[in-house]
């Protein structure tokens, strides 16, 4: 058999009349005692797609999953799976399958026995040959054919990492659900296994929903992402999207790393923004929407978008170079800036041959084109 | 070691050994060896009081032992549902039951039995059709089983609860994700990891109950349980047959409390 038809088993394929949203959050709240875990979220999951939750901890990313899950019944707000309000349908009656943050691996069981739990539920029972063969093509999938006797304490980490995996793809779900689920490993086998995991999903076709904190591995792997803070959703849209055009300063500087210069929001107008510092310095950019003139706001520039030159241009601003890290195909500067403070500079390697680099202590001049900077409202 | 240390154990153990060793005493008298025999316990096995008293300590060992497993287990895995005050005062009242000294144990069982029997007999007599026989509750091997399963239930409680504890809890939302009932989640996923616990605590049990002298004392009614016929056989004077029981008791005993460490030892394996 053709390791790609086998594939095809698992591919939950859009229909005819099957709608394109899985599943779908609306309104949905949480709260635990007086704690608000979760306010007002409005979401759809589109079928096939890979979505990220990107927060830091305690920011309602991992409710809003169990919510999913049906771990937390909502407080208020509906969540719909396939169309279906499924608020009060307990988890072992929903088309969902978790990956856990600890594997959650049964250890009384052996990897396939583990691998076939699931498909052993089903009523009416299947055959033992057709759960023997399914578990079979799924320790294939996740590259652990051969294992299926073992004890799960006689796995690494990794494996069972691929055994938990295993476990919920089998059962061909309408959506999985990944906790953080890469977080237990060490960096090399993360970045390994964040391949496998995408491949993966392309391979089967399965709604792949990832609750994570780790914006580099939100960023590679997901075709959207829901940047959540403080229970609410921050913003919504593809890895390119948070990048260029974030809604906020909390999602510019969650999403990759940025420079800030504060100030007052001096003039709006064709979606372009000026700013002018304490120090009386004018900035100008793109405008965040919403930007009204009058607010406090700031500018965002992110570190590879600034241009680090010997002789000043026009508008550039004097900086002393403070600090340098040579990071292979980027040199990491520090500047400092006489009002602005302290800004980070990504420089790429071909510069740095062009113009040797730049040592600690030396003056430098820093310019950027306004399109790459953007003006955002103070959050 | 040290001195000290021969000395408390020398303390400890020196009057079992010389129970052991007058087992297998020759002569009739506790006190003066007079050669090696095992005519004591073919003597024990023989004795149909002993084989009496034996079997009826069996019975309510096993018995009660195997009540407590399943009444422990339940409980054990209903109080993992309660949370807050309720729930200290549920664990409060299961140590209490473990320290509790066995004289007070058996005479508030013996107390409350006799109660209860005095109000229950005669609504039985009354309720009773015409003509036959009424039943009449008294002390005997169910008053025996009851108290006994009362005391080891605590044990078991503790010792399962002990391997709730460490059981993760996302194993069980695993297993409810995985389309199991919760149901069957107790039957796939809890029971086979809290197994070690639960026999663990039955042999415990057993051997409590089997051991047991004061309790049954005070609750067996007409019955005698091996601990009881020792007792009053003793007052008849020692003879090596004594120790012959005594000696197969305490190895029993032994055996299946070794058994039982070695279970709870062993663990889920990670």
């Amino acid at each position: 058999m053709a390791p790609k038809a086998s594939f095809a088993q698992y591919a939950a394929r859009p229909q005819a009349g099957v709608s394109a949203t899985v599943a779908e959050l609306r309104s949905v709240s949480k709260s635990f005692g007086d704690v608000l875990a979760a306010q007002d979220l409005n979401l759809g999951i589109a079928r096939g797609e890979f979505l990220s939750f990107l927060g830091p901890s305690g920011c309602g990313k991992t409710t809003a999953l169990r919510m999913l899950a049906g771990f937390e019944a909502p407080s208020s707000g509906e969540v719909l799976i396939d169309g279906q309000v499924v608020n009060a349908l307990e988890p072992f009656r929903r088309p969902v399958n978790m990956v856990f943050q600890s594997y959650a691996l049964f250890p009384h069981l052996t990897v396939a026995d583990n691998i076939g739990y699931g498909l052993r539920q089903r009523r009416p029972r299947l055959p033992r040959q057709e759960i023997a063969e399914k578990v079979g093509r799924a320790l294939e999938i996740v590259r652990l054919s051969g294992f299926d006797r073992r004890r799960i304490w006689e796995m690494s980490g990794g494996q069972q990492q691929r055994v938990a995996l295993a476990r919920a793809i089998v059962n061909e779900p309408k959506l999985l659900l990944l906790d953080e689920p890469l977080a237990a490993l060490d960096r090399k086998l993360r970045k390994e296994m964040q391949i496998e995991l995408q491949d993966l999903q392309r391979q089967l076709g399965i709604t792949f929903v990832l609750v994570t904190h780790d914006q580099e591995e939100a960023l590679s792997l997901s075709d959207r992402i829901c940047v959540m803070r403080a229970g609410r959703i921050v913003q919504v849209g593809s890895p390119q999207e948070l990048y260029d055009h974030p809604n906020s300063r909390y999602v510019a500087d969650f999403v990759g790393t940025s420079n800030f210069f504060e100030g007052r929001v001096d003039a709006v107008e064709g979606g372009r923004a000026r700013l002018v510092t304490a120090s009386g310095l004018t900035l100008a950019g793109r405008a965040s929407a919403g930007l009204a003139a009058g607010t406090t706001g700031c500018l965002s520039i992110r570190p590879e978008q600034i241009r680090m030159t010997r002789a000043p241009e026009p508008e550039s601003q004097a900086v002393t170079v403070h600090n340098r890290i040579f990071l292979g195909e980027h040199t990491e500067y520090l500047v400092r800036h006489e009002t602005l403070g302290n800004i980070n500079v990504l420089t790429p390697r071909q510069a740095e041959q062009a113009d040797r680099g730049f040592e600690t202590g030396e003056t430098a001049h820093l310019a950027w084109s306004d399109a790459a900077a953007l003006v955002l409202k103070n959050d | 070691m040290r001195l000290y240390t021969v000395v408390v154990y020398l303390f400890l153990y020196a009057p079992i050994a010389i129970i052991a060793l007058f087992s297998f005493n020759a002569g009739r008298h506790a006190s003066q060896l007079q050669g090696f025999s095992t005519q004591w316990y073919a003597r024990a096995l023989k004795n149909p009081f002993v084989m009496d008293a034996l079997e009826t300590s069996l019975i309510v060992a096993f018995v009660s032992a195997t009540l407590a497993s399943v009444l422990g287990t339940l409980a054990a895995v209903g109080l993992q549902g309660i949370r807050g005050p309720a729930r200290t005062v549920f664990d409060a009242i299961i140590y209490v039951a473990v320290m509790i000294p066995g004289i007070v144990i058996g005479i508030a069982t013996l107390i409350a039995l006799v109660t209860v029997f005095e109000v229950l007999n005669p609504w039985l007599a009354a309720l009773w059709p015409e003509g036959a026989q009424p039943p009449r509750l008294s002390m005997g091997i169910g008053s025996l089983i009851a108290a006994h399963t009362m005391f080891t239930m605590a044990l078991v409680i503790i010792i399962v609860r002990a391997r709730l504890g460490t059981l993760e809890q996302a194993l069980a939302e695993a297993s409810a994700d995985l389309y199991a009932t919760p149901l069957g989640t107790f039957r796939q996923v809890t029971l086979p990891l809290i197994a070690p616990a639960i026999l663990a605590g039955f042999l415990l049990s057993f051997t409590f109950s089997f051991d047991d002298f004061i309790i049954a004392f005070f609750v067996a009614g007409s019955e005698t349980t091996l601990p009881i016929y020792v007792f009053s056989s003793i007052r008849r004077g020692v003879t090596p047959e004594i120790n012959a029981i005594g000696t197969m008791v305490m190895v029993a005993s032994l055996v299946l409390l070794i058994v039982a460490q070695l279970i709870l030892r062993r663990g889920p394996r990670r």
